[in-house]
């Protein structure tokens, strides 16, 4: 069934259609629908849930740490400052290795105060330990909210779905609900290995000394280097399971096809614009202009940012003239952070594309299709020479 | 780039309806050969009585451009007091469309180079028996007159849909009669 609504209601249909049993959130813009929405709906009874409201977002996900230890589906969404009052639980989130979902709508982040929307409150957690997936549009918000849930619960990883504030979360557009029953078939109910409870109790996570330990059977443990170890290989798993869950959704609901990156356009293009996020699907528009101009552009979203899928960028970037990352986060005195890991990948290859990072809407600052079109023949008619620039889109100076 | 887009910007203010009025037009849009729809509230906050505004793009094909509306090719406005706050036709395309609710006529706005297409939208929804100064469902009727894409009866059908079975009656009747009463130029 098609529905007319916005980013934050297609969230809440996700988890809702996901049977999440407990919700803890703190509303903060333009997060706050999303949550309105799942309290309502566990009010009138439609989700079968646990609402718990809380004073903080540091409880937000406490709560959730809570449930998921305790063998029960859980879910929070926030945003900016919202997701970084959580940052120690976010750490200890991915440490114990819990299955947790959040959504993540993104928004600057202060000083000064903005409640519009950039990537610098996703892209500053990024090494948290999150599985982190970027999404361009209502469909892909639902879809991949649902895979998220399966992606958490079979590698004991937790995964933030990052959406664009305002531009996905206030947009209303048409997207297909799934079928109840085709959710269920794809998503089993939540089971956890270690469930904790009076019957079974278990004293988890405690300090943890820097050499080698042995466990209450007097057997070599893993130590916390080990543990820091198994999770970023584990983590690189993602890449591999996320696609097969993808081709499993695909079956049971009937969507999916490439989740890791998106490509438009690439097959012969000599030029790839790439970014995360809703800037994404605008690009598309985008190559289509330059297309009409001559100009052999194509379109990479990377929708799996964490864990990096290097070798697939690579595959797909090595030998094209100019790669164009665009970017609404950075690290300061540095780049684009998707830029920097981007080039790090393309690096070792022999026939590696001279690099251009473009910084924009940062705070909301507003963009238009023309700006991109403009970059990109900006970037095209450089001298290779010059090599890899960085520039900045919409500054007042 | 998707130059068949039709891009229709709503002036209204907060709790006048605006954003109710565009997701109207837009789920009939949607369902009557329009694929790609997108409404987008001006982005930030909302307060009651200050002017907002409502990006609506309907398009044959999937809209990926979700930045607000520059240059519109219809502005709706929903009351006529806010042309004194906002410049509703900035950016419109040449012979675009300005429809307001008016009990002024045609002398409610004298620039050049638009389509005026008027209708006492607050006076008729009042007959249609709504309570006073309800008008988003009466703007709807001006609009399908103005810019004929949609079928009326589609428009009606999706008025009902929105309003409780109570409330769907008047409505629809206000975007009847204002479609009858609005004078194209």
């Amino acid at each position: 069934m098609f529905v007319f609504e916005s980013g934050n209601v297609a969230a809440a249909g996700a988890v809702k259609l996901a049977r999440a049993k407990v919700i803890a959130a703190y509303p903060i813009t333009p997060q706050t629908p999303l949550t309105e929405k799942l309290s309502e709906y566990v009010d009138n009874g439609t989700m079968e849930a646990e609402y718990v409201a809380v004073e903080s977002e540091h409880s937000a996900l406490a709560v959730c740490i809570g449930a998921l230890s305790a063998g029960s589906r859980a879910f929070t969404a926030t945003s900016s400052h919202g997701l970084l009052y959580m940052a120690e639980q976010l750490h200890w989130t991915a440490g114990a290795r819990l299955p947790m979902v959040m959504c993540v709508v993104n928004r600057a982040v202060g000083a000064p105060f903005s409640i519009w929307n950039d990537h610098q409150d996703s892209i500053s957690q990024r090494d948290a330990g999150w599985i982190q997936i970027y999404v361009a549009d209502h469909q892909e918000i639902l879809d991949a909210t649902i895979k998220a849930f399966r992606l958490a619960e079979e590698l004991c990883i937790p995964v933030m779905v990052c959406y664009d504030g305002y531009y996905l979360s206030h947009t209303y557009m048409p997207y297909e609900v799934p079928e109840q029953s085709a959710v269920d078939a794809f998503l089993p109910p939540y089971s956890y290995r270690h469930t904790l409870g009076p019957d079974n109790p278990a004293s988890l996570n405690t300090v943890t000394l820097p050499g080698g330990r042995l466990d209450i059977h007097g057997e070599f443990a893993p130590g916390y280097m080990e543990l820091r170890h198994s999770l970023d290989l584990e983590m690189k798993r993602a890449i591999d399971i996320y696609t097969r869950i993808d081709g499993e959704f695909a079956k049971t609901v009937g969507r999916g096809g490439s989740p890791i990156v998106q490509t438009h356009l690439c097959d012969d293009a000599e030029y790839v614009a790439v970014a995360l996020g809703s800037m994404a699907s605008q690009l598309k528009d985008v190559a289509d202009t330059l297309r009409e101009e001559g100009l052999a552009v194509g379109v990479l979203a990377v929708s799996m940012y964490r864990p990096f899928p290097g070798e697939i960028l690579t595959a797909a970037l090595a030998g094209r003239k100019r790669v164009i990352v665009f970017e609404k986060a950075l690290s300061f005195g540095q780049s684009g952070a998707l830029y920097s890991d981007l080039r790090a990948a393309l690096y070792s290859c022999d026939t590696k594309p001279i690099m251009s990072n473009y910084i924009l809407g940062l705070g909301g600052r507003s963009y238009k299709s023309s700006d991109f079109c403009e970059a990109i023949r900006q970037s095209v008619a450089r001298d290779s020479a010059c090599g890899d620039h960085m520039g900045w889109i919409g500054l007042n100076r | 780039m998707h130059d068949e887009t039709i891009q229709i910007r709503w002036h209204g203010r907060g709790g006048q309806g605006a954003i109710t009025a565009a997701k109207i037009f837009a789920q009939a849009a949607f369902t009557h050969g329009f694929p790609g729809v997108v409404m987008a509230p001006s982005f930030g906050t909302e307060r009651r009585g200050a002017p907002v505004e409502v990006s609506l793009k309907i398009s044959k094909t999937k809209i990926n451009d979700l930045c607000p509306i520059e240059s519109p090719d219809v502005v709706v406005v929903l009351d006529d007091s806010i042309l004194r706050d906002a410049d509703v036709t900035a950016g419109i395309k040449p012979g675009g469309i300005l429809v307001i609710n008016t009990p002024k006529g045609r002398a409610v706005y004298r620039g050049a180079n638009v389509k005026l297409a008027t209708a006492d939208v607050t006076h008729l929804a009042e007959q249609a028996g709504l309570r006073r100064g309800i008008v988003n469902t009466g703007i709807i009727g001006a609009l399908a007159r103005a810019l004929p894409i949609v079928p009326l009866a589609a428009l009606l059908d999706a008025i009902g849909t929105e309003f409780g079975a109570q409330r769907a009656a008047a409505n629809i009747e206000a975007a009847r009669l204002t479609h009858e009463h609005t004078e194209m130029e």
